[in-house]
């Protein structure tokens, strides 16, 4: 029997009714529901007064539990229990100055002061130009030698940087420092209108924008009691599976590039335009930015879209067959990416890794099938798996997620029907002193808004969570035993968001 | 090797005819925006009042291309009295202050410097730096190098080394933590260099204008070229590029 409150995804919550423990009683239930197999979705800070209260929100079959805790300046950290509080912990530590004591890699996670004028943990002058100024993880001794990459690179690719170590050809390790692309996000979706926050919203990471429209829309729809349609709540669901589509399309292309296998690559390349171009014909954007809003979709959209929609999967379905056929029966394709960048069951599991990366793990976690809500609530989705945990097994879930979205596209379409644009102007109210968080499975995994209201019903925190911000520790472990020249194809089949972690 | 070639035929040739041929959007795409002057006050006040960006000066009766994303919620609030968008693509301008716009976008081709046509006409490399942008911006340029818009064949490519580099185009509101990575990398690029702002962020901060952490491309580079949108759309790129450094595309594709 758990100490924290059961609730679901989507609902608005009054704070009250979410449980305070002390922080010792927290960290042993979060450790002991870890261990009974939740998930961690949230822990954050946020201020309420001049008090910093530290939320956490697990994911368990039925539904989300929370609970939180008063935060001291200090406390014993979860991490050497459940590492997949790793990460979680240290933004933490950065975004208020509170210090996980027992943390065993305790870095900034995006490199920027702390947000309560509290004392610097990590020592760092922050009027120095120093992003990447701190130490990193080394392997010392005889022919070890250490490569560094970004934060620009060669191509049209977001910034980072990677750190290798390396004997010989074999990489022993490789940490993964980011927050270059950071631009204080998430303060900023608490100061700005409302119309203008689901512009932010889309903005934190565009390849995601439905994504991430959606999961804003959810939390305002709980927080202002506003409903959606079942049939427009149908096309934002058709909306999130283009969005799938074309970055799996794509990603499956740029694996083939990267393994220099270009006819598939460029076939791939132009079929993802086809697919950003039908949401471009629900939303006037090729990445269906202002499609999704509070109440609904901006857009009237019905027949004429959907017969497009519906004829065009009918023309990409056997072109799409082909090139995979084309990539995936090759044998020197195979070569390259069989038993290629392995995360074992077990390494997802500690780490909390979520989405297709974690499926191709044997880890059976797929947001529609466990939370299903819009669309996927009455039309269920069919999920993928694999088992083997390597890059063919993330590039075949992709391969199988584009068969089966474009199957859910096909049989949710026709019920989706005539919907009249939502006449949300981003004027709403929030309820006072409530929290709601928002679950999706966006097409790298699971995607979660949380928003906290305040005493007149304005948000003071807003909380995003990229599934990006599980699975960039997935890619480090991916690397390890392998050769650098095999690192961009690996990092392709995760094609983790830089700019969804760095917020 | 054969089914390379069977494929390869099964999906034909895609590459489109611009510019020899205009590019028709669908219908739903918002591109470059028609401003009616004389509408009546009231209106183009409920039109700023409802843009996210702040980008409709009401009384100037002007947009702000830079900090517009084209949502449409303008077009929406006024009925399309004051702004409706179009779905012409040509967006792109060498004067900042054209940002500011009344409808009337000035010929890009016609301010393409002599300098950069006879330097840059016939082969133009490119250092891509992405300054903290939503990785949109980033898609839709590397799009360019897809059979679709297949940008080799115009002589324009991205290099990997900025001492290869020709100019730079950079993406993203430049947050604080990229400011240095992208000054180096300008840096490294021999002169005479060109520099391009893609996309709102990089243009005006975009969405993420307001943020202490961010600050745009012009605070730190002298832009030559501006190309709005969020993000701009591949043809809008496309046109910018073509028009600007060899003078030679038609204004509006009519």
């Amino acid at each position: 029997m758990t100490q924290m409150i059961p609730f679901k995804p989507g609902w608005a919550m009054r704070i009250s009714d979410i449980p305070r423990l002390t922080h010792q009683a927290l960290r042993e239930e979060l450790a002991a529901m870890i261990e009974q197999g939740a998930r961690v979705v949230h822990y954050f800070g946020y201020m309420s007064g001049p008090r910093l209260r530290l939320m956490a929100v697990l994911g368990a079959p039925d539904g989300l539990l929370a609970a939180w805790a008063e935060a001291d300046d200090s406390y014993q950290a979860i991490t050497p229990q459940a590492p997949a509080f790793h990460m979680f912990e240290r933004e933490l530590a950065e975004q208020y100055g509170v210090r996980p004591v027992g943390h065993p890699w305790l870095k900034p996670v995006r490199y920027h002061q702390n947000w309560r004028q509290a004392p610097d943990i990590f020592g760092m002058d922050y009027d120095m130009d120093i992003p990447g100024a701190y130490p990193f993880y080394r392997v010392d001794g005889e022919g070890i030698h250490e490569v560094a990459v970004g934060p620009v690179h060669a191509g049209i690719i977001e910034p980072g940087h990677f750190r290798f170590q390396c004997a010989g050809e074999r990489v022993l390790a490789l940490e993964i420092q980011l927050g270059y692309q950071h631009r204080d996000a998430e303060r900023l979706l608490t100061q700005v209108s409302g119309a203008r926050r689901a512009v932010v919203a889309e903005g934190l990471a565009g390849d995601t924008a439905i994504g991430h429209g959606l999961c804003h829309a959810q939390a305002v729809e709980a927080l202002c009691a506003i409903t959606v349609r079942p049939n427009v709540a149908m096309w934002r669901s058709v909306a999130l599976e283009l969005e799938r589509l074309a970055s799996h399309v794509g990603d499956l292309g740029a694996i083939a590039g990267d393994i220099a296998f270009y006819p598939p690559a460029a076939f791939y390349g132009r079929l993802r335009g086809e697919f950003l171009n039908l949401l471009l014909a629900l939303s006037g954007n090729r990445f269906g930015k202002g499609f999704v809003r509070p109440g609904g979709v901006y857009f009237d959209v019905g027949a004429q879209q959907a017969d497009l929609i519906l004829k065009s999967i009918q023309q990409l379905r056997p072109q799409l067959a082909d090139v995979a056929s084309l990539l995936f029966e090759a044998p020197s394709a195979l070569a390259r990416l069989e038993s290629t960048g392995t995360v074992s069951r077990r390494t997802a599991l500690d780490l909390g890794l979520v989405g297709m990366a974690a499926r191709a793990c044997g880890v059976d976690y797929d947001i529609r099938a466990m939370y299903p809500n819009e669309g996927y609530a009455s039309s269920p989705m069919t999920t993928a798996s694999a088992a083997t945990g390597d890059t063919l097994a993330r590039a075949q879930i992709r391969r199988e997620e584009i068969v089966n979205s474009m199957d859910f596209i096909a049989a949710a379409l026709p019920r989706a029907g005539q919907t009249a644009a939502t006449a949300w102007d981003g004027r709403e109210k929030p309820a006072r002193e409530m929290m709601v968080v928002t679950v999706n499975e966006a097409w790298r995994g699971e995607l979660s808004h949380c928003v906290i209201t305040g005493g007149d019903g304005q948000i003071i925190r807003y909380k995003v969570k990229d599934p990006s911000f599980h699975n960039w520790s997935g890619l480090a472990m991916a690397m390890r035993r392998e050769q650098i020249s095999d690192f961009p194809m690996i990092n392709k089949s995760f094609n983790l968001s830089y700019c969804g972690f760095d917020l | 090797m054969l089914k390379t070639i069977y494929t390869r035929l099964k999906q034909g040739y895609r590459t489109n005819a611009y510019p020899v041929a205009d590019v028709v959007m669908p219908a739903p795409y918002r591109g470059r925006p028609m401003i009616d002057q004389s509408c009546p006050p009231e209106v183009k006040k409920l039109c700023a009042d409802s843009c996210p960006q702040q980008a409709i000066a009401a009384d100037e009766g002007l947009l702000d291309l830079g900090r517009c994303v084209f949502c449409g919620m303008c077009q929406r609030a006024g009925d399309g009295k004051f702004i409706r968008f179009t779905n012409r693509f040509e967006l792109a301008v060498a004067d900042p202050a054209a940002l500011m716009t009344d409808g009337n976008i000035p010929d890009l081709a016609a301010a393409s410097r002599a300098e950069y046509r006879k330097l840059f006409g016939g082969s133009l490399q490119l250092r891509h730096v992405s300054a903290g942008g939503c990785n949109a911006c980033e898609a839709d340029v590397n799009v360019l190098n897809t059979p679709v818009f297949d940008l080799a064949r115009f002589g324009i490519g991205f290099t990997a080394s900025p001492r290869h580099a020709d100019g730079i185009l950079v993406s993203g509101p430049v947050p604080r933590n990229m400011q240095a990575a992208l000054m180096a990398t300008y840096e490294a690029i021999p002169a005479p260099k060109v520099v391009i702002a893609v996309g709102s962020c990089a243009i005006s901060g975009g969405p993420f204008n307001g943020s202490g952490e961010v600050s745009k491309l012009s605070h730190h580079l002298p832009v030559d070229l501006f190309i709005p949108g969020c993000p701009p759309h591949p043809m809008t790129t496309l046109h910018a590029l073509l028009a600007y450094f060899t003078g030679k595309i038609p204004p509006s594709g009519q």
